[in-house]
């Protein structure tokens, strides 16, 4: 009994000793040892640096995506793909308001909904100042929440206003500083287009994007949709949210089992609305990304896998060099056990060797990978790809020495110690 | 003291019928032709015979290195004859302590480190590994020379630590082959002086030699031809050793 409780701490010396044995021999072989790891090198420091670029790619692009709003569903009019309404005009199948009346009450999945009409390119003048080709959305109360826009100074728009289409308006900080406003802007007038309209809050600018800014700075003003449509039946679409990121399907089904009633489509016909989730557009990127970093991953293994056929050769070089060597510790009582563990520890130091510096190296490339693009900039090597680094070099070591290891535990002594 | 003397102290190695067939090619050789042997504690045994006698093949069989077809070999009362590679291991690192022509110590470490290397295959802890190493270097009067890399050492000093290392994990028997044979006639004659010693000292000794002279030191001779003993006298009886039993004995007498 006593005998079994040994095993381990027998094998944890045996492994001790091997691991010395085999730093000994990495060490008088110093030239030949970094050329042999060299593919090891090599893969471990690709395969840390591709998982780096596409893991700091995946962050920044997720981050933009947290930033656009992964709970935003877009709704607009469209026109089916077939059917009878296929060509339809597209005045026809415009949204209508009514259409929405208690949305919130049967669609429980939704948080928020707000109908959003689009002015582009306006004048906006402010005493002696004029900015021109300012954005003037009509939006209702609920859209701040929906694009989590907090509003910084002032009010959001009240019930009064968007009932009696209020003259009143939301801008954005750019927009003040642009019309060389006082920073206090709250209750000052500005005219947009031939309108005077009353400042009753302020808006933080965006935060920076990827993508949809092109680069150009954007003014923005927010008016009641109410005052922006003033209640006519115009062109307008729709922004909502979702409770959770989780329930985003449902809320989709919600919206367009509702809009269906109220826009009277018979059962069989097509949709003649859109339903864009931006959790689907989330998941579809991290669906492609993931196989772009399989692909990639799978096309780096390779280095590791040539990497591996160099250490198995070089151990095959080291049994046959060691053939007396490996003789005289079986005469001496090594047991075959003892043989197949020093050269395969040796394999994995080695291997482990060279998963070190491929994980430094890998690291250097990263750093520059970080430095050359603005994509790149959180480019960095996770904590569990140095594990999966340092789990591929023990697996390639173990793998590729076991067949000398074998072998080498496999001699007969007498022949081997008989070897020239 | 002569061979007959030892009869009442315990067996060391018992064989019997020992048969060893090898295959070369499509060809068989027998090495070995059914051979008995008793050797007891505290002997000092010469096994000598011309190149395919099979006293090569005797001794790698009785350093439990090979394997016999045939026969039993009891070792200290225990049957070596069905065991595995490993437990010939087990039992090699215990009771047997190799002595080769080519001395076949590891080139880059150092005699000291050479002397430890079946300490550690069995087990021994690593402060007492160095100990028991030391002890046996100065044994063979090597104190002075423990750190010195093989490559630094004479072929007599070489021979001495491989005596060492054959000597420090207490064995029961010590196999020496040729262990003469690569050495000029004033190193072996030390060589021999050394195995005189050990032998005063209750170590039992086998060794194989074709070199009369040297088989002169031992105090039995067995010789073999053709895969069979055919002749296992006191070394004072043998014929051909008679020539050296003066300079033997005063060797002897010199030792001690």
């Amino acid at each position: 009994m006593k005998k079994f409780l040994l095993i381990p701490f027998a094998l944890l010396q045996l492994m001790g000793q091997s691991a010395l044995l085999a730093l000994g021999q990495i060490w008088v072989n110093k030239t030949r040892s970094v050329l042999t790891t060299l593919g090891i090198i090599i893969g471990v420091s690709s395969v840390s640096a591709v998982i780096a670029a596409m893991h700091g790619m995946n962050a920044k692009i997720m981050e933009n995506f947290e930033i656009f709003g992964t709970k935003k569903i877009f709704l607009w009019p469209e026109q089916p793909a077939s059917g009878p309404k296929k060509n339809v005009d597209w005045w026809q199948i415009r949204f209508r308001q009514e259409q929405f009346e208690d949305i919130l009450e049967h669609c429980p999945s939704v948080e928020f909904i707000s109908f959003i009409s689009d002015t582009r390119n306006t004048l906006s003048r402010y005493t002696d100042r004029t900015v021109e080709s300012v954005r003037v959305r009509g939006v209702q109360a609920s859209w701040f929440k929906i694009e989590n826009r907090s509003i910084v100074m002032g009010r959001p728009f009240s019930l009064l206003d968007e009932t009696q289409g209020r003259k009143v308006c939301i801008i954005s900080a750019n927009l003040r500083d642009k019309l060389n406003m006082d920073r206090e802007c709250v209750g000052e007038t500005i005219v947009l287009g031939y309108t005077n309209f009353l400042v009753i809050g302020l808006l933080e600018d965006k935060p920076a994007m990827m993508f949809g800014n092109m680069g150009e700075t954007q003014y923005e003003v927010y008016i009641p949709f109410r005052t922006a449509t003033k209640g006519a039946d115009s062109w307008f679409s729709v922004t909502a949210s979702c409770k959770s990121a989780a329930v985003a399907e449902e809320a989709k089904a919600e919206l367009q089992f509702f809009l269906r009633r109220t826009r009277h489509i018979q059962p069989g016909e097509p949709d003649t609305f859109r339903v864009f989730l931006m959790e689907n557009e989330v998941q579809q990127f991290k669906k492609v990304m993931g196989m772009i970093t399989l692909v990639a991953f799978g096309i780096v293994s390779i280095s590791l896998l040539v990497g591996g056929i160099g250490i198995m050769n070089i151990m095959l070089v080291s049994v046959s060099e060691r053939t007396r060597e490996i003789g005289l510790r079986k005469a001496v009582g090594a047991r075959p056990a003892a043989i197949l563990t020093q050269f395969l520890v040796e394999a994995v130091v080695l291997c482990l060797f060279g998963g070190v510096i491929g994980i430094a190296i890998g690291h250097l490339f990263a750093w520059m990978i970080s430095r050359t693009a603005p994509l790149m900039q959180s480019t960095q090597i996770p904590a569990w790809a140095v594990m999966l680094s340092f789990g591929f070099a023990v697996a390639v070591g173990v793998i590729f020495g076991m067949f000398p290891a074998i072998k080498a535990a496999r001699l007969n002594p007498i022949d081997a110690l008989r070897h020239e | 003291m002569d061979a007959s003397s030892n009869q009442s102290s315990p067996v060391v190695i018992r064989i019997t019928n020992l048969t060893r067939t090898y295959r070369i090619g499509s060809e068989k050789v027998q090495a070995l032709r059914g051979i008995s042997l008793e050797v007891h504690k505290n002997e000092y045994v010469a096994v000598m015979g011309h190149s395919g006698s099979g006293k090569s093949t005797l001794m790698n069989l009785l350093g439990c290195l090979d394997q016999a077809d045939a026969g039993m070999y009891h070792l200290n009362g225990i049957n070596t004859t069905r065991m595995n590679a490993s437990g010939l291991a087990h039992v090699r690192n215990q009771q047997i302590g190799f002595v080769f022509q080519s001395f076949e110590l590891l080139p880059r470490i150092s005699a000291l480190k050479n002397v430890e290397l079946p300490l550690i295959y069995s087990k021994t802890p690593f402060w007492s590994r160095r100990k028991l190493a030391a002890q046996a270097l100065e044994r063979v009067g090597l104190g002075d020379r423990m750190h010195h890399k093989p490559n630094q050492l004479s072929g007599g000093e070489k021979q001495r630590v491989a005596v060492a290392r054959a000597l420090v994990g207490q064995p029961s028997i010590l196999l020496a082959d040729e262990p003469t044979g690569n050495l000029d006639s004033a190193t072996s004659e030390g060589i021999m002086q050394l195995f005189e010693r050990l032998y005063a000292e209750g170590q039992t000794i086998i060794m194989v030699t074709h070199e009369a002279d040297v088989a002169a030191h031992a105090r039995r001779i067995v010789r073999m031809r053709d895969g069979q003993i055919y002749s296992d006298l006191p070394a004072e009886q043998d014929p051909d050793c008679l020539r050296f039993k003066s300079k033997a004995s005063s060797a002897q007498t010199e030792a001690r």
